[in-house]
């Protein structure tokens, strides 16, 4: 796979429009790194001229922060804001929601301000400009597929019909859960759980969740965060659907549609 | 003589009037405990919030039903209080009806509307106490509103009923007495009622004397029950319809998954990195504690939040955690916050200062397993017809857990080393970051 690095980017005179923050799901967990080479195979199709970090990227602090060690947020970010101000970065698109919410929101009051954008826009303008091209009679053409709203991009930054809009490009039916949008039952990894065990209750979160999403009647069901995507998929698996129903990021959705 | 009757009214009403203000800048002494923080800006926007959210009850009607059956206790309480002013001016100056002299051609019409709030207000409490009471609503029967809560709700309602029931009455026997041409009241001949006309014949069988007692027992009785509610009302968790209004208009602008920066921390690290940049004030400041372990380390904002709170549970019903049986509920999280800001209110007023009485917000009222539990999602800050965030209260408290008792789950520990050592929330090396470009 061909994706450029912007320090070499840079030491070769070249200055990408678009910094692709892969986060360090999308960078370590097995399961999020396909959804990272998705959207780096549309990037490369449609032509972006874009670079990731590589090894200089770092955790934004999101789950630092969240879990209440604000000293280790503020280290991380003092860190990469030096180096995304170092390299005059302009635009950032990332397919993490907490990477997201943290770069846009939580940055500009440290010094580091930057047009932030998540990939469920971004795909969404790349289809409405033509950018992007679905297949005639694509893979996923008729088939009903549920949206599970992430909490960070919804509840805490509006993005509601972006990644809907997705979906219907791929003239696929778009189904929704009995709670969704602004009413969306969290997946139970946010504010840093995904790195804990559950407190004591009577079920999971991920589990409940999963509930409503297969009682939607969905094929499939699509994510726009790598954390919702690993506590769906490991609900699916608890309640024996993985043959039915198949847990998928809109990129991965689109990359397989183009 | 014929003055007693007004001395006892203006009496009342300066008493009532007295306590409730004392209450009130109690309450507010309270809330200033919290710590100062500047929510003054984009003043359109807020005025904005206040319309929408306060008295237009926008988040309401995310259940149209139960909104409008809301609104009708809502306009209820606003509109008959037109009928309070002309009660109080015939309590002061002796007069009976007055308004009747005043505007004669709309007078009827008028009462007619209120009384059609009034008996729209006793239909719905009615119907509210039977759905807190028998119908099986699990954010009503939660174990956190056993006792008091529960209590308080359900006489509010009863309160409510029987306000508006001698009100109802109140007309009723007044305009059975002018029908029957009695002095004193055939002076204001306003005509029937519609809907206290119906408690005619419950009434018929008494003889004059009788009934204008009825008719100013009711009065007092009405006058007396609406300023003992109005002095009940800071006690309890009904505050939320004179609070709701500036918990509105100072409602946080910002995005809700935006946590609140911390200067002191933030100046800390830049100190560690780059001493030359550092604000020394800032960093030279005497160390304050991190994170909140009691409500006045909160903003005042916090605790403003706590006392707006009606207790309605729509945070707790919508909260994942709660949903899946966690022991945390953020209705409980505000409730706590009330409870620990009336507990340290009460010292006060004891000993006119505040002495450490051995008791926090966070352990005493709020445990750490409660706090563990919270994902961030939003949903109950989302949910909450008032602006109340339990979330930012939650938060404020993780930080003293973690920042000054190094007091974290061993996964947490582990990640944050991990983040520290490796700058990635597992244990991967930087150089492991890009290895699935050729996976």
């Amino acid at each position: 796979m061909n994706v450029p690095i912007l320090s070499d980017e840079i030491a070769k005179g070249n200055s990408p429009d678009v910094l692709f923050w892969v986060g360090c799901a999308g960078s370590f967990d097995q399961r999020a790194q396909s959804i990272t080479k998705a959207f780096v195979s549309i990037l490369n199709k449609v032509g972006i001229n874009y670079a990731i970090l590589g090894s200089e990227e770092m955790c934004t602090g999101d789950p630092v922060r969240r879990a209440g060690n604000e000293f280790m947020f503020q280290m991380m970010a003092y860190q990469n804001i030096n180096l995304l101000n170092q390299y005059h970065v302009k635009k950032i698109v990332t397919a993490c929601p907490h990477c997201f919410n943290t770069l846009k929101n939580e940055y500009p009051d440290l010094g580091g301000s930057y047009d932030v954008v998540h990939h469920s826009s971004f795909l969404q303008d790349l289809i409405d400009q033509g950018k992007i091209i679905i297949k005639e009679g694509g893979s996923f053409k008729g088939k009903k597929i549920t949206y599970h709203d992430s909490c960070y991009l919804g509840r805490s930054n509006g993005i509601y019909e972006a990644p809907r809009k997705v979906i219907e490009a791929l003239d696929a039916e778009l189904v929704e859960m009995k709670r969704c949008k602004s009413n969306g039952l969290c997946c139970g990894a946010g504010g840093s759980q995904m790195f804990k065990e559950e407190e004591a209750g009577n079920t999971r979160i991920n589990w409940a969740r999963t509930e409503e999403a297969v009682a939607s009647s969905a094929e499939v069901i699509a994510a726009a965060c790598p954390f919702c995507n690993t506590m769906l998929t490991d609900g699916i698996k608890v309640k024996e659907k993985e043959n039915e129903i198949k847990v998928l990021d809109i990129a991965e959705l689109i990359a397989q549609s183009i | 003589m014929q003055f007693i009757p007004q001395i006892l009214f203006l009496f009342l009403l300066c008493v009532g009037v007295y306590l409730f203000s004392i209450r009130l800048i109690a309450i507010r002494r309270n809330i200033l405990r919290g710590k100062s923080e500047s929510l003054n800006d984009q003043p359109m926007e807020r005025w904005k919030n206040l319309f929408l959210l306060a008295l237009g009850q926008k988040k309401m009607f995310k259940n149209p039903i139960v909104a409008i059956f809301h609104l009708f206790i809502y306009l209820g309480f606003l509109i008959i209080n037109i009928e309070m002013l002309e009660i109080v001016i015939d309590g002061l100056i002796g007069s009976h009806r007055v308004f009747f002299s005043i505007i004669p051609s709309i007078y009827t019409f008028l009462i007619n509307v209120f009384e059609f709030l009034a008996f729209s207000v006793i239909v719905v409490c009615v119907f509210f106490l039977f759905r807190r009471n028998v119908i099986h609503i699990a954010r009503f029967r939660s174990s956190d509103l056993i006792g008091w809560p529960k209590n308080d709700a359900n006489f509010i309602l009863v309160a409510e009923i029987i306000l508006m029931m001698l009100f109802l009455n109140m007309n009723a026997a007044d305009t059975l007495l002018q029908s029957r041409g009695v002095n004193d009241y055939s002076s204001t001949l306003t005509g029937n009622f519609i809907f206290s006309s119906y408690l005619h014949p419950l009434l018929n069988g008494y003889n004059n004397e009788i009934l204008a007692l009825i008719e100013r027992a009711s009065w007092w009785a009405h006058i007396i029950g609406v300023i003992a509610f109005l002095n009940y009302l800071p006690w309890s968790k009904h505050l939320h319809i004179i609070l709701a209004f500036p918990n509105a208009y100072y409602k946080r602008l910002t995005p809700i998954g935006k946590f609140a920066n911390m200067p002191t921390v933030q100046q800390e690290v830049l100190y560690a990195f780059q001493p030359e940049l550092a604000n020394q004030e800032i960093t030279n400041a005497a160390p304050s504690t991190f994170g909140a372990k009691d409500v006045h380390d909160l903003s005042w904002k916090n605790i403003l939040d706590a006392y707006s709170c009606t207790e309605c549970g729509r945070c707790t019903a919508a909260c994942p955690a709660s949903q899946t049986g966690k022991l945390l509920s953020p209705r409980k999280i505000m409730m706590s916050t009330r409870d620990r800001a009336e507990e340290i209110g009460r010292v006060i007023d004891k000993k006119g200062k505040f002495d450490d009485d051995g008791r926090k917000l966070l352990f005493n009222h709020i445990s750490e397993e409660e706090l563990r539990a919270c994902t961030t999602c939003n949903a109950c800050v989302e949910d909450c017809p008032v602006s109340i965030s339990p979330v930012d209260i939650i938060i404020q408290l993780r930080r003293y857990l973690i920042m000054e008792q190094s007091s974290a789950p061993n996964e947490w520990t582990m990640m944050f080393g991990n983040v520290e050592n490796n700058f990635a929330p597992w244990k991967f090396s930087t150089e492991q970051r890009t290895k699935w470009i050729n996976d």
